[in-house]
Order: structure tokens, then sequence, then C-alpha cells
């Protein structure tokens, strides 16, 4: 923690949102809908650390993790990536920084060409740093080895390899430019279970040793808990409850972080007879629609009349939430454990 | 209980035809199935968990092979002609798959398509009748608005919701087994929970059997009695859910379970599963999980051992009583395999 403490944030997240119009014709004779699928979310992180960002479909943390990148353009709100706002910069200033901000997808298969060996598919990357030939062999043979794969995986076609070597080649390219942040985006939610683990310790290890700030997006909560230092539990475009892993997942505040918590099934069938539930009732609201005040109190077991006519601010302390009525923190030391540096932005 | 057992599969396998001959994709299973209990299915892609469940049912292209018994209530499945197993399936046995919206006509009113399957298995129902019953099915499946519901198309739908429609139907002929293949992976975790519990009520209020087909410890950790783990075409593990998960004696199991981050696993390094299944072209000589076993001997690729009762599980890998007592560590595996 103390390393939060002297280094500055790597990437600041500031009051980012992002609206789309839909629904508008050619002609523009039928006005546009606006979908807000990112609200006013701020956050930080450290070199060498991780955020996780979970919620379930339609919640804005894919949306989220692509305005960071600026692969699609924020609406209102700055990202800045060492101190440099790179909100709005155009696409040739922007180029060279693209280097320290990488992003991993889920599903390799149609992230990676068809129809390049895995050798000239991470060359493309490496044009950016302009090596000469020898170099970047040895470079390319140096990224497949610290990915854990056989050399000889180079001369291969992506449809040869198996689902979790290809999300490997995935996090060989991200990685090959020496990236200050990697985006990940559900890196490992096609895989099997076996081959989650092992992707996930790879994530870890090449962390610890390349110290890369991480932001993870998942809807697994369990792997979020076990690759993220904080985590922001998004709903309905907002982060509803952010903080220390640990400090969220023992004593979550938000009641609905309480009931995605308590909805994940536990491998344990005796913990799992004993289980008290909070099962939620209905559907996400569309986002289209939002409900007035806070947007989950449609769901919401503490719902009160105030719900409905203010919308909550997310607080600015270390264990935040956005709810009228939250469980209280957990006791003060936690609290200020986490410095307020890493807390939302100033504006928030 | 003297009763036949509700459903009773008995070294069930089905066959594809490959480049070279055909090709077992499930290599004899057993399992038995009483009435209103769960058994859960676990297993990664390819394991054959589906096609295991997709053979009894005669729902496989009509070049698999299929060989084996599977008696439903006394009636022998396999081999019965098309006609009488469409008699049973949608009436007696129904089915849930993962994927709701592609199982539903696009073109058809919800409430048409289960109209449909109510009138399919009983003729002499007026469509009016069949109309009220379908109105109740969606309301017994906590979908609000019955009425209106009935009226929409599946895309109109959430995938929750969808899901409730898809048990619904499943459920319109008052079926005395049910199947659910996946049925809530599709799902948002809050949105898995109130399928699961769901589905776990309509099995208590109806006495249903259930097959639960799923890749997720989880979910079967919470809703099956009785689990059966399979690997590669086979049943490695099985046991009572407590057994299969605290008494676990194979290797496999011990790896999914290992390999699972769970909410305590912060701190700890996963232990993940070196290798890749085998292909079902290319299956190793031996005990197909061998090469990426830890506790592997040269026996082990030698023979593919039998289910044994070890304990309160039976598995079916030669040095499970050492797994079971502690007395082996795992090593490296002995065939280099790629990291995957």
């Amino acid at each position: 923690m103390s390393l939060h403490n002297l280094t500055p944030p790597v990437l600041d997240v500031r009051n980012l949102s992002k609206v789309f119009p839909i629904g508008s014709n050619l002609l523009g004779t039928k006005p546009a809908q606006m979908l807000q699928a990112v609200s006013d979310v701020s956050f930080r992180v450290a070199q060498g650390e991780t955020f996780g960002l979970v919620g379930e479909s339609g919640c804005g943390k894919s949306t989220l993790g692509r305005c960071i990148l600026r692969l699609i353009d924020p609406t209102q709100g700055e990202v800045l990536l060492a101190g440099t706002d790179i909100t709005h910069l155009n696409a040739a200033e922007m180029r060279p920084l693209r280097q320290d901000l990488q992003i991993v997808f889920q599903d390799p298969m149609s992230s990676l060409h068809p129809g390049m060996t895995i050798r000239r598919i991470l060359a493309e990357g490496l044009r950016l740093l302009k090596l000469d030939a020898q170099t970047e062999a040895a470079r390319i043979a140096e990224l497949i080895s610290l990915v854990q794969l056989p050399a000889d995986v180079a001369d291969r076609y992506p449809h040869e390899l198996s689902g979790g070597q290809r999300q490997r080649i995935g996090i060989a390219r991200a990685i090959s430019v020496n990236p200050k942040v990697i985006v990940l985006d559900e890196p490992v939610s096609a895989l099997d279970v076996s081959i989650q683990a092992g992707l996930l310790n790879l994530l870890r290890s090449l962390q610890e040793r390349l110290n890369i700030a991480y932001v993870f997006i998942a809807h697994d909560l369990s792997v979020v808990r076990y690759v993220s230092d904080r985590i922001g539990v998004m709903y309905l475009g907002r982060i509803v409850e952010t903080g220390r892993a640990s400090d969220l997942f023992d004593n979550p505040r938000h009641p609905y972080t309480q009931a995605l918590l308590s909805a994940i099934p536990l491998a344990d069938p005796r913990a799992e007879r004993k289980r008290a539930r909070t099962v939620l009732e209905g559907d996400l609201p569309s986002p289209l629609n939002p409900p007035s005040g806070c947007s989950f109190r449609t769901r919401c077991p503490r719902a009160r009349p105030l719900c409905a006519a203010e919308r909550p601010l997310l607080e600015d302390t270390a264990h935040a939430v956005a709810c009228h009525f939250p469980d209280p923190a957990g006791t003060e030391a936690t609290a200020r454990a986490t410095p307020s540096t890493l807390q939302t932005g100033e504006g928030a | 209980m003297t009763a036949a057992p509700l459903l009773e599969i008995r070294d069930l396998r089905a066959a594809f035809r490959g480049p070279s001959g055909f090709v077992e994709a499930v290599r004899g299973v057993d399992f038995t199935l009483n009435a209103g209990e769960v058994l859960g299915i676990v297993g990664e892609s390819g394991s054959g968990k589906s096609v295991a469940m997709m053979a009894l049912l005669q729902l496989l292209p009509a070049q698999a092979r299929v060989s084996g018994s599977a008696k439903f209530k006394g009636r022998e499945l396999i081999g019965m002609p098309q006609r009488q197993i469409r008699h049973i399936l949608g009436r007696e046995i129904g089915c849930i798959f993962q994927d709701p919206l592609s199982a539903f006509n696009p073109v058809l009113t919800i409430g048409a398509q289960i109209i449909e399957a109510i009138r399919l298995h009983d003729r002499k129902i007026s469509k009016r009748a069949a109309l009220a019953q379908t109105i109740d099915l969606l309301a017994s499946v906590s979908i609000p608005e019955p009425e209106r519901r009935a009226q929409q198309y599946p895309h109109e739908f959430s995938g929750g919701m969808r899901q409730r429609a898809m048990i619904a139907m499943a459920l319109a002929n008052n079926p005395s087994l049910l199947i659910a293949d996946e049925p809530t992976t599709a799902l948002d975790v809050t949105v898995q929970a109130q399928i699961l519990d769901l589905l776990r009520r309509l099995a208590q209020e109806r006495d249903i059997g259930m097959v639960l087909i799923t890749h997720d410890l989880g979910v079967v950790a919470s809703m099956a009695r009785d689990i059966s783990v399979m690997y590669s075409g086979r049943v490695v593990e099985t046991g009572s859910a407590d057994s299969v998960f605290y008494d676990t004696c194979h290797p496999y199991t011990r790896g999914l379970i290992a390999a699972m981050p769970s909410l305590e696993s912060v701190g700890t390094l996963l232990t993940p599963i070196d290798g890749t299944p085998p292909s079902i072209f290319d299956r190793p000589q031996g005990c197909s999980f061998a090469p990426r076993c830890g506790y592997a001997l040269p026996a082990c690729h030698e023979t593919d051992p039998e289910l044994r009762q070890i304990g309160t599980t039976r598995a079916a890998c030669l040095r499970a009583e050492e797994i079971a007592a502690g007395t082996v560590r795992p090593t490296a595996p002995l065939s280099e395999s790629l990291p995957v």
C-alpha cells in the first residue's frame, strides 16, 4: 500500500461518460434516443496494480474499457495516461501513446488474423518499435517464452492453437510493446476452468515481472477477486461500490454487491446448503430508460422513497458506495489503509 | 424404494464417422436417476456430456452410432422408433438448452409456441384451454404479466426471461424427467441465481428428476444430489455431491477443484491442469487423463481403468486408493505436453 502512496497513478480516469445516440433514421427525421452507457466514472490505477471492473452484461464495463483506449471516444470526462490527457488527442498524436496502452480481448480467435502466422502477428505490433530484423526475431522468441509457449508456435497459424494458447498469443501481443497499462476485457471467460487457471497465473507473474497496470474487466467475481488489488462494481453505467478487493468482498456495503456475491454458486455443497441467499428480483432495467434516482432501486430490497427521488453520489472514501442506505464501512483502520489519492478523481 | 429408477443408463456409447473409421465421443457411461433427484454431470468442453444426453434422446444426426441401454421408467430408449420417442420427448421428458434464443422460433410468439407444445401431445385440448394453461405456466416460472408476455416474440424477452419461457415450455406437459444442458451458462450471476432457484423449486414441487449438465462446479454443488464427472467421453468419478467434493479421489476432479478461483483463493496460486484434453481422433493409450496427470505411473499409459468404489465415491483411477489416503504426491506429468 505504501506503493500507492508514492507512485502517481499511471492511469487516471476522470468523470468519464459515454452516450450513444440510437434509433435515429438516416434522414434524421426521427429523433435519436440517448443511451447512457457509462456515467461519470472515475478511478485511478497505480503502476503494477490491478483494478477490476465487475458487473453484469450491459453495465457498461466494456464500453468503459474501450473509451479508456479511445477505441471509441468518450462523450465527457478525461483519461490521463501517466499524467497526459489523451482524451483530446487526434489519431496522429495518439499513435506514439498507443504503445503504452494495450488491450486483450475475450475471443482470441477473432482478434488474431487467421491468415498470419503467430510470428507475423507479433511482428505487426513490434513495427511500432522499429527494430532491426535480428532484434525483432529475438524479441518474438522472447515473447513466446514469456507467455510460456514452446518456440515452434511462431510458425503456426491461430487455428492450429488451442483456445488457451491463442489467448497467450493475445497477451504476448499486448506486452510486446512494453505497455504501461493493459485493459483486459473478459480475457478468460471463453476458456475452461483448468485452462483459465494457467492464464490467470500467467497474468499475475507477468505483472510482477513487468510492472504493468491492469484494468481487468470481467463478469466473474471469483476471477476478479483473484487478480485484483482494487475493484469497482458497476451497475447501469455507474460505479456503485469501489474499494480494496478484500474490503469489498469481506464487507460489501452496497446491496447490489451483496446480491452479486451471494449469487455466486460456491463449489462447496455444505456451504451451499447453509447459505442465506439474497436473490434479486427482476432484470436489469433498460439503459434507454433508467429508473429515476438510484438506478438499482427497482431491484433493491432496501429501496425507500428517497431512492427514487435522489441519486446517491459515490462517497469519496477508501471503501466507497453510492447508496442512501449502505452498510457501514469496516473499521476506521481499514478505511484509512488506502490513501485517498487513489480514490475517485478530484471532480467526483 | 422398490420402484424402477426414472432413468437408468448402462454402457451408453456414441460414435461418429471420422476420417478413418468411427470415433467414440461417449465411451460407456452409466448412471441411475430416481424421481425427484438431481444428477449433475460436470465436464469441460468436449468431455462428451452433451453428446451423451443427445444420444439417449436420439437427437444426434442419423449417421451417429449409439449403443448401450437407456431405460426411462423401464422403457428402452436406445433403438426405439422415432415416432415413439417423439411421443415421449416433450411430454414425459422436457429439455432445456443453453441458448433459448436459438431454441425458439423467432417468428412465432412465445405463447403460440407453448400452445403448440401442449397441443402436439394432447390433441383434444381446445386452443382456449391451451392458452389458459400457457398463461399458468408462464406465471409458474415467475414471468410477470403472463397474458401480455404470451403475445410477445422471443426477441422481446431478456435472456433470463427467455430461459424462464423455455423452462415453461419444457414443463408444458408435466414431464417426470428434465434434461437441462448448461441452463444458466449464458446468464448473468444474479439471473443465474434466479433460474437455479426456480429449477430447484419446480423439481421439488413436481417431483421431477433432473439431469443437470454443466461445466460449473459451483452450479452442481448448489443443485445436485449426485455428481458424475466426465472426461474424454467417460465418467471418471461419481458419487454423492459431498463425496465428490470432499472425498475426491480422481486426479482430474481434484485438478478441476484446484483450478477454480474461489472467493477464498486469494494470495494463493491456482493450480492449472497442464496440457489439453485429448482429441477424440487421437486418444492416448491407457487412461486418457494420464498425459496431464501428476500421479501417472507407467501402467496408467497402458490400461484404461474401470470405475471402482473408493471410500464414498467411485473413481476410474489406478492410484485412487493412494490418492484418497493422501500417501502420494503429484509430480510433473510423465509425458511432455504443451502448456495451454
